[in-house]
């Protein structure tokens, strides 16, 4: 493949033709802040947070999320005129923003929180009108809090782009524009999925997941690395855990198959982990009670009763019944063992959850 | 004869036409322009007719309802072809007598006629008076002379000649390289070479070989009305130009983006469509060129934003109007992702006008590098407000004070605002520069889609600023940070200032402000939003400063700022005033000069409108 070179912050930069300005920069180990940005969507160029200065432009500033590089272009990221733009973008922000990352779920894991924090914006130098929308709360998952809403689109794109739902637009304009669902109905009267993608990627704590408040905020909680256990697919997720419990589900960004999406499952079904109903070891029924055994014996009962049943009647007496949260492995493990070892062609697997 | 299938066919209908016209004894134009509507022409339109009708000439007079002849402020207007009579502010009582000494005789009513402010004198002759001696009507010409509902008026003055033209005697490159060679400029806000625009479309792979042509005609710029007035009068020549720009970059569909407050223009642009696929103008194998090309009607969805050409193709694909970066332009990337070409109406409107003239004509008119002529909408404190045709490079003087007759009321000129709500104020003192994309632009203000709004010496420039902040502040999609919330605390400043409440830092807060939301908003009704605010501070600073430091408004018009006074001397205690006041902020014996209670007062100034001897004024 062609390669083309730019010039990034003095740094020549060797990239694939189709790369933006910002994973360009990125390649060649240069951040450039981002707001609206998110790898799993279609550029945007809204919070305006990522321009940079390209030699030869009219205007000057163009969006490293949106801005194909292109061969020669000298790119300055990080100069006086930049970072005073970027500072007067986040004092804007903050502006219509409530000051209460003290309480907000979201303090440690904001995008909002750490351009404040590294442009050292404490108190913006505009004040005005701010918003004072009431929180949504509409369904026991996804909570809304327009407040913290910083109309990067994120939520409105994922929903539509990677979902292919499509719960959110916004309503209104300028100042007045808010995301929403169509005529503010709740979220359980739109074919939402509950899938909490807008959750994830939402940079600041407007959107939230209930069952998760409160529990434990980003640097509380130890993130375990693991394979979502519900379908094949292999999805990479970060169980968040506290004292020993799972409080929350987030998925890594651009990792494993998944990319960083889930599904409602994946995000939101690990109730199961610390139920009461669990079963915990296997159970073997005895005089019509159900009481735990080993696997040993649980095993062996089974095997015992394939056998006989084949003896007596044939292989094809028997069926076998995978599961659709066994990994592709365990599944092709399974149906080995109906075929080639008890010899039977009834082998099925559950395809839904 | 229906379908014309041959430039020579076309050729031939229009001789038919003419002579068909020439049988014609008498033509009369009647003005049916928005403006001309509201005085009710339409009225005055009716009873000419049935005059006709009643004497049974209707074969003998050619009666047109014509789209906006651009005197507005006269309305409703009428020309009378044989003899070059032209009336204003006809009513219908005054009809008969027209077609009695005017129309069948060559007489003229004189006090019809139009009334020179300047010595009373009355003016017969169109072309005489101030406002349009100066003119330079190349598109707006046609508007008096055709009516816009049938094609064959715009098909007798030679109308589709262009077309046909291009497509049998001229090559897509050619026609590019004319464009380009005649300086045509966007005439929608920009100014970015057309030529070159159609160029880079034409060059632009598409997927599937499809491309688009569209026609901007959103005109969201308050008191702007040339696009419309276009539309409406002259519809073909709009639907001419797109299909010669479709031939040049290879395009088989057009749209026209029409605002939904327009809906006159919709429907004569139908009616046009309508016509000229009849005629074989439009549709497929158009005269018999292979050429295949048909346009649609997009009606907006009410937003400024959507006219922003990004915003705008978002629109016509059914999704919010708002913008998105660019590159990747619409003439490699637009409506359904295939290279598109978008130009103003003006813009399209110029393109036959071109072809017809020969670029080195056209090339003629203007300045150096801003050709051609340039449409404004003349308002605000003007003695004649209307739609002006001038050549690019005239000066601003020559406008305001040749065509727009002056000030009203003897009042001083303080300031012309042109370019839209997003423009820049110009003071007086620089009243000789020339108009054209660059000098507009040196000055802080631009070209914009030609609104010219003249203020006087009663208005106060932190006021203007805050209006025009309120507009774009409204407007804003709410896409971009810098627009969406830079606008709305730069409103709130400006808010302050003029309730008394500003302070130092505020101004300097307003020029960072405004620095950073011009070099970062996304698209450019952000980008240039704060050019009313930087252009007044430029050149009105003082007044910023009166408010700020004297809590004064030199103007009289910031309400908070100001104490409504009675001069005893001139006040002959009429109690008109009196009567008038909502609040009973006014007192004083019958024959006595009044007084009024500041404590009370709301600064309503009713009471100056009330006052015949302007005896109240404002300090
Ligand atoms: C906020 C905004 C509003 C605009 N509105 C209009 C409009 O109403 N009509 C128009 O022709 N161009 C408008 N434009 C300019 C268009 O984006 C575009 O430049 C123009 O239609 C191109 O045509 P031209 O090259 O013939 O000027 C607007 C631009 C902005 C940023
Ligand atoms: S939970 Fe999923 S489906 Fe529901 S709104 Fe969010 S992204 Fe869309
Ligand atoms: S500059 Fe204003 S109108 Fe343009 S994209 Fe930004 S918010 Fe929208």
């Amino acid at each position: 493949m062609k390669h083309i070179s730019l010039t990034i912050d003095g740094i020549e930069v060797i990239t694939t033709p189709g790369r933006t300005i910002l994973e360009a920069a990125a390649e060649a180990g240069i951040r450039i802040p981002t707001l609206c940005y998110d790898p799993r969507l279609e550029p945007y160029g809204s919070c305006r947070v990522c321009l940079v200065e390209v030699e030869g432009q009219g205007r000057g500033f163009l969006p490293a999320c949106a801005t194909p590089a292109d061969e020669d272009m000298v790119v300055r990221t990080d100069t006086e005129k930049l970072r005073g733009i970027r500072r007067t973008i986040i004092e804007l922000l903050l502006s219509d923003h409530p000051n209460d990352c003290m309480t907000c779920e979201s303090a440690g894991n904001c995008e909002l929180q750490d351009l404040a924090y590294e442009y050292g914006v404490r108190k913006p130098r505009f004040q005005g009108e701010q918003h004072h929308h009431e929180a949504i709360v509409d369904n026991p998952i996804i909570e809304r809090d327009y407040n913290k809403c910083v109309l990067c689109g994120r939520c409105v794109r994922i929903c539509r782009e990677v979902q292919g739902v499509g719960v959110y637009d916004f309503a209104n304009r300028g100042f007045e524009a808010v995301p929403g669902t169509p005529y503010n109905r709740p979220l359980t009267e739109t074919p939402c999925e509950f899938c909490g993608q807008c959750v994830s990627t939402c940079p600041t704590g407007a959107i939230v997941s209930i069952p998760s408040k409160g529990k434990g905020r980003s640097w509380q909680v130890r993130k375990v690395r693991t394979t979502c256990a519900y379908c094949g697919c292999g999805c990479q997720i970060d169980l968040h855990v506290r004292d020993g419990r799972i409080v929350d589900v987030s998925s890594p960004l651009m990792v494993g198959p998944g990319e960083g999406n889930h599904c409602a499952k994946g995000r939101y079904g690990y109730g199961f982990v610390h139920h009461s109903d669990r079963l915990t070891t296997p159970l073997v029924r005895k005089e019509g009670e159900l009481v735990p055994a080993t696997w040993e014996e649980a095993l062996g009962l089974v095997a015992d009763r394939i056998s006989k049943a084949v003896k007596e009647q044939g292989p094809d007496s028997v069926a076998f019944l995978a599961s659709a949260r066994c990994t592709n492995e365990e599944n092709y493990l399974f149906q080995k063992l109906a075929r080639a070892v008890v010899g039977t062609n009834n082998v099925d697997h559950c395809a839904r959850l | 004869m229906a379908r014309i299938e041959t430039p020579a066919d076309l050729e031939q209908y229009r001789l038919q036409l003419r002579e068909k016209f020439g049988k014609y004894q008498y033509a009369v134009s009647v003005c049916g322009g928005t403006g001309c509507r509201a005085y009710d022409c339409i009225n005055v339109f009716e009873t000419l007719r049935e005059i006709i009708d009643k004497k049974d000439m209707s074969h003998t007079v050619n009666l047109r309802l014509t789209g906006c002849q651009g005197f507005c402020e006269m309305g409703p207007l009428m020309f009378i072809h044989k003899n070059g009579i032209f009336y204003v502010r006809i009513s219908p009582e005054a009809v008969e007598r027209i077609v009695e000494s005017s129309i069948l005789g060559d007489e003229v009513v004189e006090e019809l006629l139009y009334k020179s402010p300047a010595d009373g004198r009355r003016i017969v002759h169109q072309q005489e008076i101030p406002f349009y001696n100066k003119q330079r009507r190349f598109l707006l010409a046609m508007n008096r002379d055709i009516d816009p509902l049938n094609i064959d008026d715009y098909i007798a003055k030679g109308g589709y000649g262009s077309l046909a033209w291009a497509l049998f005697e001229s090559s897509s490159e050619e026609i590019i390289d004319i464009i380009e060679r005649a300086g045509l400029r966007g005439r929608g806000g920009a100014g970015f070479p057309t030529g070159r625009k159609w160029r880079i479309a034409r060059q632009a792979p598409s997927p599937d070989g499809i491309k688009y042509v569209i026609c901007n005609a959103d005109e969201g710029d308050p008191g702007a009305y040339m696009d419309r007035s276009l539309l409406e009068g002259n519809p073909h020549q709009v639907i001419e130009g797109m299909t010669i720009g479709a031939y040049a970059i290879g395009a088989s569909e057009g749209y026209v983006y029409v605002r939904h407050e327009y809906p006159l223009a919709v429907h004569h642009l139908l009616e046009a469509l309508d016509q000229a696929r009849e005629k074989g103008l439009l549709g497929k194998n158009i005269l018999g060129s292979g050429l295949d090309f048909d346009i649609k009607v997009s009606v907006g969805g009410g937003a400024f934003v959507c006219g922003e050409e990004t915003g705008l193709i978002a629109s016509i694909e059914g999704k919010r109007g708002m913008p998105r970066p660019r590159p990747p332009y619409p003439a490699n990337y637009g409506l359904w992702g295939r290279p598109t070409n978008i130009n103003n109406v003006e813009t399209w409107q110029n393109v036959p006008l071109i072809l017809q003239m020969g670029a080195d004509e056209y090339a003629k008119i203007g300045t150096e590098k801003s050709k051609g002529t340039k449409i404004f909408s003349l308002v605000g404190k003007i003695n004649n407000t209307g739609l002006v045709e001038v050549p690019m490079g005239i000066t601003l003087r020559e406008i305001v004070y040749e065509i727009g007759g002056g000030i009203p009321r003897g009042k001083a000129f303080k300031a012309v605002q042109t370019g839209g709500p997003s423009g820049g104020c110009i003071p007086a003192h620089l009243l000789d520069i020339p108009v054209d994309f660059e000098r507009l632009q040196e000055v802080g203000s631009m070209m914009g889609s030609g609104g010219m709004i003249v203020m006087d010496e009663n208005t106060c420039m932190v006021d203007i600023a805050r209006y025009f902040m309120e507009f774009l502040t409204h407007e804003s999609c709410g896409k971009c940070v810098p627009c969406r919330l830079g606008t709305k605390r730069m409103l709130e400043i400006l808010t302050k200032i003029c309730d008394g409440q500003g302070t130092n830092e505020n101004l300097e807060a307003l020029e960072s402000l405004a620095a950073d939301i011009k070099a970062s908003s996304l698209c450019a009704l952000g980008g240039t939003s704060p050019n009313p605010v930087l252009t007044t501070l430029r050149y009105f600073r003082d007044e910023y400063e009166e408010h700020i430091v004297n809590k004064r408004c030199p103007a009289g018009i910031c309400q908070a700022l100001i104490t409504l006074r009675i001069d005893p001397d001139t006040c002959t205690g009429c109690g008109a005033c009196l009567k008038i006041c909502p609040v009973e902020a006014i007192s004083g014996e019958k024959k006595q000069p009044h007084s009024i209670d500041p404590e009370v007062c709301i600064r309503c100034k009713l009471c100056i409108s009330r006052c015949p001897k302007e005896a109240i004024y404002t300090e």
